[in-house]
Parts: C-alpha cells; structure tokens; sequence
C-alpha cells in the first residue's frame, strides 16, 4: 500500500483554517467581554457623574447656606457698629501718658537747679457714638501726679459734642482745643520729639489751650480744611505782664465770658507728608473788660510740617499783639517765638532731632530791655512700639538777664494707646 | 460784643443747612459698586474667602488683631482680585477698597471715612503711593508710605490694609474655584 502525500495546496489551506480558526474563536470569545465591562464601566461613570453632580449642588448650596449666614453676622455685626446699639461698643477708651526727668541746671547766679522727676501728663481719653453722626469726646488729665499746695492739676481739656452735618462738614459745641499750632491738638508723647513739649507753642500759643464755645470745620477739597470757631476769651493781668499762657481761664468756674474770641484756620494737607497752616484769632478785649488800660488781642500763627522719606522739618511762628496802654509799658503789646525742627528716622525705631527756638513773651520796645529767649535742643527718640516711647535730649538755654537760665539734658517716657 | 457773636452763630447754622448734603444720601454699596466699575470694565461676580484657622496668625500678625469677620468678599478675573476691607483708624472703621494685580497694588480707595480726624487719607494723592506696593519677606509693605501730620492712626490703619490686601491675593489664587 503506497501512502501518498496530501497536496501541498490542500495542506496550505488546512493550516490557514486551522490558524484562523485558532485566532479568531478567541478572539469572538474577548470580544463580548469586553463590551460587557464598557457597558459596565459607563454605567458606573454615569452613576459617579450623577453623584458628583449632586455633590456639586449640595456644595452649592453649603455655600450658599454658608454665605447667608455669613451676610446675616455681618449684618448683625455692622448694626451693632452702626446703630451703636450696645453702650460697650459705641464708647471708646484710651490714653496717653508720659513721665520726665528733667537735670537741668540754673546758670542764673543763684538760681536753683532744676533736678527733678515728674509724672508730668497721665490722661484718660473717653469718646462715645451716639449715632453715626453725633459723637462725644473727652480728655481727662491730671498733672503732675498729685494735687497738693497748689502743685498738679486734675484737668478736662477736652469735652465736646461733634455732630457730622455731612462728610465734608461738622460742627462742635462744649469744651475743645482751639485749632493753633502744631502741638495744641495733637500732643501724644509719640508724635513729637523732645522731652519736653517746645517752649514756642508753650509760652506763646500757648498749649495746651481750650476754651468753651462752637466750632465749625468744613472739609473744602484738594487738600484744604477750614476751621472756624467763636469761644470764650483769654483775661489776660497786669501782674502776669498780660503774658498769654497765664491768661488761659480754663473753664474753671468763674471763667469770665463778657469778650469772646473768634478763630480761624485754614489748613493745607494736599501732599503726604506736608502740612501747611495759619490761623488767626482775635479776642474782643484779652482782660475781659477787667483792665481799662488793655483791650483786644490778634494772634497770628503759621507753620509748616513737611516729612519726606526718612527727613522730617517743623517749622513755626505764633505771633501776638496786645492793644492798650497797659500791655505796652511792659512790652506785652508783642508777644512772639519761632522754632525751627529738622529731624532724621534712621529706622522705624530710632529718629534725631535738632531744635532752635526763639521766644518773647514782652518783644514790644516799651520796656526797653531784651526779653528774649533762646534755646537749643537735640536728641533722640526711641520708639520700641509705634505708640510707646523713650526720648532723651540736651537742653541749652539763653535767657535774658535775671531770669532763670536751664542748661542741661531731659529723659522721658511716654505711650498713647 | 455778644450780639457780633449770636449774628456769627446765626451765620454758622444758615451755613451747615445750605451745605451740600452729600455725605448722608453716600452709601457704601454704590461706591462699592463705583470702586468696582472703575477696576473691572465688567465686574466678575463677587466671591468668598472664609478666614479659617490656619488663616488668623498670619492676619493677626499683619494686623496686630484678627480681623472682625470670618468671611471675605472678593472679586477675581484673571490675575486681579479686588477687595473691601474695615480697619479702625482711631475710633471708627474705615471701609477700603483696594485692587491687586500679580501680588502688587494697582489702586487703593477709600470707600467709608467714619473718624472725625485725619480724613486727608481720602485723598487721592495720598492713595496714590500704595500704587506698585509689594509685600516683602517680612511681610511689611516694599516702600515708605510718607504719613499725614495729625492722621498717625488713619494712615497707620491703611498701610495695614494695604499689607492685608496683599497677602489675601494669593490665598484667593489658590482657592480651587470650581466653574
């Protein structure tokens, strides 16, 4: 029996069957597997779209939740800002305070030293809104420590109502500074340098100075404010030489308000860090009719505040003139000083100041003897926080002839807060 | 001397009731509004940053208090967020509106002036050199703010703001804010 071959064309396609047949079951088989798990898989994509979408929405709606709350606090919060109903939070207080140690010595032949320390100034400030357009405002100080043998003082320097009859407009009655100088209305330890405050503004505007009457100030734009106030009058005595800052009343009882006087000012705070001022004041009669041989009084003051970078420079002039006879025979007719203040920040800490001042409290000629003062200081703040401070300055005085001459150097310690 | 003074109270009045009144119809909401017309030719709907936890030292620190609300509202498009913040300045708060652009200052408003003092902030010359303001690394504002004699606290109170303002743009930034 012969075997014969198979034909080669025969055994070609057998094994092409039996190739495809191999790949192709396999193949049909994974082929429904797989679209069972797309299938799978969408459904499931689906579900976690359904789910975020409504994770979303609920989100949403936390938020929203979330948002209304919030407004509905705020809102609360602000009314209690706005409307003031709780006394807590319309009444405000603070403060400022500052203790020197003056080592001056008299260089007047025989005169005493002055080696002391004092609580000079501990003032409490209360404001209280009543709405958002009446508010209240005082400063309570005593000074030097105690009252006792007539030394130290307990002092309201400041109580008054302002009402805000617009933004750019307000008025206000009771007891308050009157708008002169640099320091008569901004007097925190802090913002000036010196010890001291400086004799110009002390003896000639005289600081700290407040009557009692009405003032106006209006806001006029482009930099400019305009204040205006009627108030009670200084009384002004021969045996003081008419000097103005013994002619402060105070306001104590017994203040005398026959003769008011009339203020003015305009101010310039158009540039930071620039403020140009001047203010007028005339008193209807500076004795308050108490003394024939005197009568109305003018004050002129400018000055000019300019801090650029780290370079600062105050300049002042207050200048008095006294009517009447009274005050001329004793010079008191012309009552004025200047100073002059440029300093140096080195940093936010740490600042140095020179001062020259000049004052007279008798520059008339009716004497004919050289009243003025001279005096020469410089130093150094410290401030280790923005509202606390540490100052220590040298101190050279000129004086006229028999008066008393201080040379020396002053440590202070002051805070406002 | 007293009827010169009655006849000069007399004037002071007549003066306050024909000045302009302004100030009482102002509301905050249409400066808001104002403030944000001027940054954003068309304003993006207004947003929320909730000052958490891990927020409040860092405001604190800036501040030097936390600040006396738990949630922000900003505006944000592309790069620029906009803000209205409170500060108090010596005894009220003062409503600012400040816009930052890339972690820099691009203007600085004053939208609610309450104190009775120091209202020279306002101005816009003063505002103005806020404009570039960065934060440095020790999280102090990159230049000197020249001040305003007699408004120590005011400005005081806007260079904090300032310095928040700037570090609350990134924290919104960041904030995944889902389309």
């Amino acid at each position: 029996m012969s075997y014969r071959l198979p034909h080669p064309r025969f055994v070609r396609t057998t094994l092409a069957l039996a190739v495809y047949g191999a790949l192709a079951m396999p193949a049909f088989a994974v082929g429904s597997s797989v679209e069972d798990r797309l299938k799978a898989l969408e459904a499931r994509l689906a579900q976690i779209e359904s789910e975020n979408h409504s994770l979303k929405q609920q989100l949403k709606q936390t938020d929203q939740k979330a948002d209304a709350a919030g407004e509905q606090v705020e809102k609360i919060a602000s009314q209690g800002i706005t409307s003031k109903a709780s006394w807590a939070d319309a009444t405000q207080f603070g403060g400022y305070g500052e203790l020197h140690l003056n080592q001056l010595k008299n260089d007047k032949p025989g005169g005493a030293d002055k080696k002391e320390m004092d609580f000079h100034r501990f003032v409490i400030f209360m404001g209280h809104q009543f709405n958002d357009r009446l508010r209240f405002f005082s400063e309570l100080e005593v000074e030097h420590n105690t009252v006792e043998g007539g030394k130290g003082a307990v002092e309201l320097e400041q109580a008054y109502l302002d009402f805000m009859l617009t933004d750019n407009l307000s008025v206000k009655a009771g007891n308050f500074l009157i708008p002169a100088g640099i320091l008569n209305e901004t007097h925190e330890p802090n913002t000036f340098y010196g010890v001291e405050r400086n004799p110009v503004e002390n003896k000639i505007i005289p600081t700290t100075w407040w009557e009692g009457g009405v003032g106006l100030t209006a806001r006029l734009g482009n930099g400019f404010t305009l204040d205006g106030a009627v108030t009670t009058g200084m009384k002004a005595d021969a045996a003081d030489k008419y000097a103005v800052r013994a002619a402060r009343q105070a306001l104590r009882e017994g203040t005398q308000a026959k003769n008011p006087a009339y203020t003015a000012r305009l101010k310039w705070a158009g540039l930071p860090g620039v403020e140009l001022a001047g203010t007028v004041q005339y008193q209807s009669d500076v004795t308050q009719g108490n003394d024939a041989t005197a009568g109305g009084a003018k004050l002129l003051e400018t000055h000019a505040i300019v801090n650029q970078g780290r370079f600062g420079l105050r300049a002042l002039y207050a200048g008095w003139r006294l009517d009447g006879s009274g005050p001329k025979a004793v010079g008191a007719d012309r009552q004025n000083g200047w100073y002059v203040e440029p300093s140096f920040k080195l940093n936010d800490a740490w600042g140095l100041f020179a001062r020259y001042n000049r004052w007279d409290n008798q520059a008339g000629g009716g004497d004919g003897v050289d009243s003025s003062y001279r005096q020469f200081d410089a130093g150094v703040n410290y401030w280790p926080h923005p509202d606390v401070v540490v100052k220590f300055d040298l101190q050279r005085q000129k004086a006229p002839m028999g008066k008393d001459e201080f040379n020396g150097f002053n440590v202070g310690i002051g805070y406002r807060f | 001397m007293f009827h010169l003074t009655r006849k000069l109270v007399r004037l002071l009045f007549l003066f306050c009731l024909l000045a302009p009144s302004r100030a009482q119809t102002a509301d905050l909401e249409a400066e808001t509004q104002r403030f944000l017309t001027e940054a954003f030719t068309q304003p993006p709907p207004s947003s929320s940053l909730w000052l958490t936890a891990e927020h409040k030292p860092a405001v604190r620190a800036l501040l030097g208090h936390d600040y006396p609300a738990a949630r922000l509202r900003y505006w944000r498009s592309g790069r620029r967020t906009a803000w209205v913040l409170d500060e108090i300045g010596k005894e009220m708060p003062i409503t600012v509106g400040v816009v930052v652009d890339d972690g820099r200052i691009e203007r600085m408003r004053v939208l609610a002036y309450r104190e009775s003092r120091g209202w020279e902030v306002q101005s816009p010359n003063f505002l103005r050199q806020f404009a570039g303001a960065g934060l440095s690394g020790e999280q102090q504002l990159d230049r000197a703010i020249d001040g305003i004699s007699g408004a120590t606290l005011s400005v005081r109170a806007m260079t904090r703001l300032a310095k928040l303002a700037l570090w609350l743009h990134p924290q919104a930034m960041q904030k995944a804010s889902p389309p």
